[in-house]
């Protein structure tokens, strides 16, 4: 994308679980190379012109709604799919037009397909049958291994229509993982569970990744998905990659309105960029009675429209007027949704744009109480603003 | 419990009387004294003893087991292989017309099926010699014909229901694509298969019409056996051959549903079971 803003605040730190592990694979030399990768069913483009570097190691999602080409570029590295026009590099080698059988990548797939004639056992071995020189004895010890790591050893001689969906996607893990693969690929591997398992197994998912150490690539529509598991993610759109990053800058320095959008709840307001500084930018927006003032510098030129994007976390409500002459609006309390943890207010701004802004339950306790029909007052402190200019 | 109408009690008992009335009566009738086949004479088990010595009927019995065998099996490679391309080819111009075109013989009168084999082989015969003259071979290769048709329902209807990925999944995992297919997706075609050899070799075995024009001298069918002795007048042995028929006919059909409800309730006790025990693993989870 052309038009990134490039915050010039503090620089963008990744919060992960892992901050030794996100470090070690910053430095990791590169697994997979996709390079200027086009896919065309026809007519339809389905994926356009995609280059992605995924280092070794990394737990890495492709994000995106369905029919955006992230299954399509995940076949294409599988082998199930040839590319139209650029080139994969797996481990340093061209494997555009490599069979699936000679990839040293395996897939975990969407609908586990496991193989319903043969026992538990019997599809984890499969994959380490097919070389024919492993010998039976390390075959039985690494199948065993397999079982162990997601607790499956009890069931090793079930069928699998005898086992239930988590267990099914358990299977199919360690039958995808038995053969060491240098790269692997999981299609929706938590869509067929239900919620509180999907939770469960999300977490499941990066302690096996983090001992098996395998570099994993996974496809997912689901944002919390993306963000829960993954070290980076790229957010795919129509077929093209729209942004690459770690999901904390994801979600603090999105480059687009469709990245603000899709990764997180956000409130856009369009406006025009009026004072252009090194170190502050000032914009004026229809649907905002004052201007907004943002403490950083963009890349965009004066008078060029662009969107003010803000988190409605990042929002603070309150029944008295602020001082300041930039940085906040005043509306009226249309609807409050109650989640638990936090409520999300609705306010109906005085230029006639809704707000949502959300408060901790805890916080909502002690501050004095704001009701539906309340005037209230909105405002945002001048290092909290992204600007997106597309 | 609710008081069902007469009216859909009297059908129901109509219904099964028209289907199975003759069937049971002439079950009946094999166990006859009598020659005469409508009249009933006390019972007796002769005319069974009296089949087993008929050499005509023996002979013909065997020629149509032949026949069933051969036919149903090459019907079901050659229908697995067109199913196949009709469900893996994808789209070209003209796929429905084809597809049509391989479905035909479902609807084909018989007596057309028949007559232009015939000619075919007939043609055959004098342009390279074979097949010479006609027997066995000719009406394996007709029946062939048609059941490969039913063949090829039975098992595109099974492989269009079929998880891709399963295969892929195989190939993946670096089977080669023909082992992929011999070694993962040929064992889950298998219900389809053996039930479209039972069709093939049902059908086969019960054909007539098309046996009659392909058929040699030297190579009478069952069915042509008992067309033409009934068309000299029945014989009561008739009677005793039908039953054993249906016998047979029925027990296979049992022990086949006994087969499949017994995979049925293995399955849900399993499930059930994987259940229960998945429930008590995040139990104790929960509370460790």
């Amino acid at each position: 994308m052309i038009d990134t803003v490039v915050p010039q605040g503090p620089a963008a730190r990744p919060e992960g679980s892992r901050p030794g592990a996100m470090q070690r694979r910053a430095e990791a030399p590169p697994i997979i190379d996709i390079q200027d990768v086009v896919k065309t069913f026809g007519d339809f483009v389905a994926v356009d012109h995609v280059s992605l570097t995924i280092r070794e190691g990394e737990l890495f999602a492709l994000l995106g709604g369905s029919g955006c080409g992230k299954t399509t570029l995940l076949r294409m590295l599988a082998g199930f799919e040839q590319p139209t026009a650029g080139r994969i590099l797996i481990g340093g080698q061209d494997m555009t037009r490599t069979a699936p059988y000679d990839r040293p990548v395996n897939m975990m797939f969407q609908s586990y397909a496991l193989f319903p004639h043969m026992t538990v056992e019997a599809n984890v071995a499969f994959g380490l049958r097919q070389d024919g020189r492993l010998p039976r004895a390390r075959i039985r010890e690494r199948v065993r291994e397999m079982l162990d790591l997601v607790q499956l050893a009890p069931f090793a001689k079930r069928k699998p229509h005898h086992l239930s969906g988590g267990q099914r996607q358990r299977v199919a893990l360690a039958r995808s993982l038995a053969k060491h693969p240098k790269v692997l690929l999981l299609d929706e591997p938590l869509a067929a569970l239900d919620k509180k398992l999907r939770e469960e197994t999300q977490l499941e998912l990066v302690c096996i990744q983090e001992r098996v150490g395998t570099t994993f690539v996974v496809v997912t529509h689901d944002q919390e998905e993306a963000m829960t598991m993954a070290d980076r993610v790229a957010i795919m759109d129509t077929g093209r990659i729209v942004q690459v990053d770690t999901p904390h800058a994801l979600y603090e320095y999105p480059n687009t309105r469709f990245v603000a959008e899709f990764f997180g709840t956000v409130n856009l307001f369009q406006g025009v960029l009026v004072e252009d500084e090194p170190d502050h930018v000032l914009i004026r927006s229809d649907a905002l009675a004052r201007p907004v003032y943002v403490g950083h510098g963009i890349s965009a030129r004066e008078a060029a429209t662009v969107w003010v994007a803000l988190r409605p976390e990042k929002i603070a409500i309150s029944k008295q007027a602020p001082d300041t002459p930039h940085n906040w609006d005043s509306g009226i309390v249309e609807d409050i949704v109650y989640l638990g943890g936090i409520s999300t207010f609705h306010v109906r701004m005085d230029g006639g744009a809704l707000a949502r802004v959300t408060m901790q339950n805890l916080e909502r306790m002690a501050a004095p109480e704001i009701t539906w029909d309340d005037r209230v007052y909105l405002s945002w402190r001048h290092d909290n603003i992204v600007v997106v200019t597309s | 419990m609710q008081r069902r109408s007469p009216f859909l009690i009297a059908t129901l008992a109509f219904g099964f009387a028209f289907l199975y009335g003759p069937i049971l009566l002439l079950i009946l009738y094999s166990f006859n004294e009598s020659r005469l086949v409508t009249v009933w004479g006390g019972f007796s088990t002769k005319w069974y003893a009296e089949l087993f010595r008929d050499e005509q009927i023996l002979d013909a019995a065997l020629v149509s087991l032949r026949v069933g065998v051969f036919s149903a099996t090459i019907a079901t490679v050659l229908g697995t292989l067109s199913a196949l391309m009709m469900v893996r080819f994808g789209r070209f111009r003209g796929r429905l017309l084809f597809t049509g075109m391989i479905t035909a013989p479902l609807v084909m009168p018989e007596v057309i099926t028949g007559l232009s084999l015939l000619l075919l082989f007939v043609a055959l015969e004098t342009a390279i010699g074979w097949p010479a003259g006609r027997g066995v071979d000719t009406i394996t290769i007709a029946h062939t014909t048609f059941c490969m048709a039913y063949v090829t329902v039975v098992v595109r209807a099974r492989l269009a229901g079929l998880d891709r990925s399963v295969e892929e999944a195989a190939m993946d995992l670096g089977a080669r694509p023909l082992k992929a297919f011999l070694v993962i997706t040929l064992p889950m075609l298998m219900p389809a298969l053996v039930s479209g050899w039972l069709l093939g070799f049902t059908l086969s075995l019960d054909d007539l019409v098309i046996a009659s024009f392909v058929a040699g001298p030297s190579s009478t069918t069952l069915p042509m056996v008992v067309f033409s002795s009934v068309r000299l007048g029945i014989s009561p042995k008739i009677n005793a051959l039908a039953t054993l028929l249906v016998i047979l006919a029925t027990v296979t059909i049992l022990i086949a549903a006994w087969i499949l409800w017994r995979q049925e309730r293995e399955r849900d006790r399993a499930v059930s079971q994987a259940l229960a025990e998945d429930k008590g693993r995040h139990a104790t989870g929960r509370r460790a």
